[in-house]
């Protein structure tokens, strides 16, 4: 029954301080209850601008058409599918900690799930924007859908990588919701038994629908956790295996490579942990939450990022191998011209991807930069930085010179309304996000504290000292304490 | 459908390690435990307090082959029966290219019907109001609920909760409805266990 019965003295405690219960109940819930700072006021309102910039681009683009984009008909793909795979990407590290963290039994995810989960539903819905907007008559988009229809019926193409696709990313998060939110019920059941307002009695008597603790219901919810974090393992790897189908299987060379699916796979974690960084080195710092997101959290992460990059990065240098040893005149031409050649027109992007993506994160074998702020997060902003160009690189370097010269086309930047719907996702991303961390829990307050007697730092500084003094002893605390 | 007024005796407890033993004396002194609210998941309580085990994840598996089903029937039947396509002379009936779809019909059938079926059972709905039996229960208190009969004698099992270690005992009368749970009634009856 229990998920983490024992945990080694060696290891390091997973929250800090002298904690019990309550102090996390207040250390966690307290910031919901507070109002908001000044520097929220300021990071919410940029946000929202930010939106508003988004969907006045998306209004241009919807009412003069696709021509707003500078893509043309040879990079048919231009931005936007970059910031779909792009937002996808991130949007696995959520379901990769909650899910894939929870079978391995890796208890510091309790630390940072909560917030890496909400992170995943909002970069899906960023994602999601992108393939609707480019279809261009988007108020035709419920055609994507095998509904009956008065044409036949005729329906959508179920071979077709793009409708799989449809499936995936609907299925993922809507996976990915579920979730999320069954995990929060409890958590928001604490904040509504604790609210004073009248407001917030309502709104979290309602969000919480009724949780009261019941132990025949969090056996339930145990289940289903379980359960669900065993679906989400196999559809993380299978939504990102999906995307790179919609290059993988077509034969564009460059796109038509067997090792697409692992690759995307790796990057969409690579991606996904850095933006947990970027977001959870802030978060910790303005809610006050470095005893739950400890530097052991971080250095945690860091070693998922060098380990992802590393994965990245060998796929880089095989598909360039196989592009070489395959013989094939395009795809080495694809390869080689478009793309490693540092003076051809987009060389520039393969070598920051190169080195965003591949050299830089080796800075994190050593154990002082894993632990450091700082570098961390200049490391994340820079891992997303280069794995944007990753996408940049697989969609637009693979398309601009094809086979007919005539068609290349080597001058595509893209338009203000194209750059001002990729800020609008931003923007849409982070008004989501400040509201989540101010009106939700943003660490799942139940979880951390059924760790809290294996991994607090208090609870584990007493068990280093029964261990020392009878060993038979510590046994049975241990297990008392491992129910 | 209120079902009258039901009497209860409540005992709060602090620690995990009192209320284990707290919960097999009271149900070997042969009282009827409602229920234990806990702020997360005391793992074996659920076998100190003797319930079964769930079957959420069986309903999960059957929501799983459903959704399989589901998914290839329907596209078989789109496929070589409705209106057959021909994709670049491929096959009709091309199972390869349905494994991405099934999967996810799969996923999304079970994660679906098993968070539905989770909140039927639990009676979790917005808009639900149930009877708390105190605050504290989501915060830091375990708090156990004693279902009074018409011949308990409540004093009684409040002196034996205080003895057990409640720190915290009242009696209190709730309004039944259907959300009060019914899983009880499947309890085992205490026999001597060992592993807690």
């Amino acid at each position: 029954m229990s998920l983490l019965k024992y945990e080694s003295q060696q290891r390091e405690p997973l929250v800090d301080g002298n904690k019990d219960y309550h102090q996390v109940t207040e250390d966690i819930i307290r910031p919901i209850e507070m109002k908001p700072s000044l520097l929220w006021y300021i990071g919410f309102y940029i946000s929202v601008g930010l939106l508003l910039f988004g969907v006045y681009s998306v209004y241009r683009e919807v009412t003069y058409g696709i021509g707003q984009w500078n893509v043309n008909k040879t990079i048919g793909w231009g931005w936007d599918i970059t910031n779909f795979v792009w937002w996808v990407g991130i949007g696995h590290a959520g379901t990769l900690i909650s899910a894939i963290l929870l079978l391995f039994r890796q208890g510091w995810r309790t630390g940072v799930n909560r917030a890496a989960e909400a992170m995943t539903i909002f970069a899906v819905m960023c994602a999601g924007q992108f393939p609707i907007w480019h279809m261009g008559r988007v108020w035709m988009a419920f055609f994507v859908l095998p509904y009956p229809n008065t044409r036949g019926p005729l329906w959508v193409n179920f071979n077709s990588p793009l409708l799989w696709d449809v499936f995936a990313i609907s299925t993922y998060f809507t996976v990915s919701l579920l979730f999320w939110y069954s995990g929060l019920l409890p958590d928001l059941a604490t904040v509504r038994d604790r609210a004073k307002t009248k407001f917030r009695k309502m709104f979290y008597g309602v969000a919480s629908f009724g949780w009261t603790g019941s132990t025949k219901h969090w056996q339930r919810h145990e289940s289903l956790s379980l359960v669900l974090a065993g679906l989400s393992t196999p559809l993380v790897l299978s939504v990102h295996t999906i995307v790179s189908f919609d290059f993988a299987t077509s034969i564009v060379p460059g796109w038509h490579t067997t090792i697409f699916p692992p690759y995307f796979v790796a990057g969409a974690i690579f991606s996904g942990f850095a933006m947990v960084q970027t977001l959870m080195i802030v978060v910790r710092k303005v809610l006050n939450l470095q005893d739950y997101i400890t530097l052991g959290h971080i250095e945690a992460m860091n070693k998922v990022i060098v380990l992802t990059g590393s994965i990245v990065g060998c796929a880089y240098l095989t598909e360039l191998f196989i592009a070489w040893y395959g013989q094939n005149p395009y795809e080495w031409y694809a390869f080689k011209e478009n793309r490693a050649n540092l003076f051809s027109p987009y060389g520039w992007s393969y070598w920051l991807m190169m080195f965003c993506n591949v050299v830089s994160p080796q800075l994190f074998w050593s154990r002082k930069l894993r632990r450091n702020i700082t570098v961390t997060f200049f490391m994340s902003i820079i891992v997303n930085i280069g794995m944007w160009f990753e996408r940049f690189v697989i969609i637009v370097t693979s398309v601009y010179r094809d086979y007919l010269p005539s068609s290349w086309s080597t001058y595509y930047s893209p338009s203000i309304w194209e750059i001002g719907f990729y800020l609008g996702t931003f923007g849409l991303f982070f008004t989501c996000f400040f509201l989540f961390a101010k009106y939700f829990p943003v660490i799942a307050v139940a979880e951390i504290k059924a760790i809290l007697k294996t991994s607090g730092e208090n609870y584990k500084a007493k068990m280093t000292d029964i261990e020392k003094a009878d060993a038979e002893k510590f046994y049975i605390e241990e297990v008392a304490h491992a129910h | 459908m209120a079902g009258g007024i039901k009497k209860f005796v409540v005992g709060t407890f602090d620690d995990e390690k009192v209320l284990f033993p707290a919960v097999k004396n009271v149900r070997k002194a042969g009282y009827k435990i409602h229920d234990v609210y806990t702020p997360f998941p005391v793992h074996g309580l659920d076998h100190a307090m003797g319930i079964r085990e769930t079957s959420l994840h069986t309903a999960g598996f059957i929501y799983a082959i459903t959704g399989t089903t589901t998914a290839l029937t329907f596209m078989s039947w789109v496929f070589t029966k409705d209106w057959p396509l021909n994709i670049g002379g491929k096959p009709h009936f091309a199972l390869p290219a349905w494994i991405p779809i099934t999967f996810e019909l799969t996923v999304l059938f079970s994660a679906v019907g098993m968070v539905l079926t989770f909140c039927y059972l639990c009676n979790l709905a917005p808009f639900v109001k149930k009877h708390h039996f105190h605050a504290r229960a989501t915060d830091d208190l375990f708090v156990m609920a004693i279902e009074c009969t018409d011949k308990t004698n409540d004093s009684e099992v409040q002196s034996f909760l205080k003895s057990a270690g409640a720190q915290e005992v009242n009696v209190q009368e709730v309004e039944t409805g259907w959300w009060i749970g019914t899983y009880d009634k499947t309890q085992k009856l205490y026999k001597e266990e060992k592993g807690y």
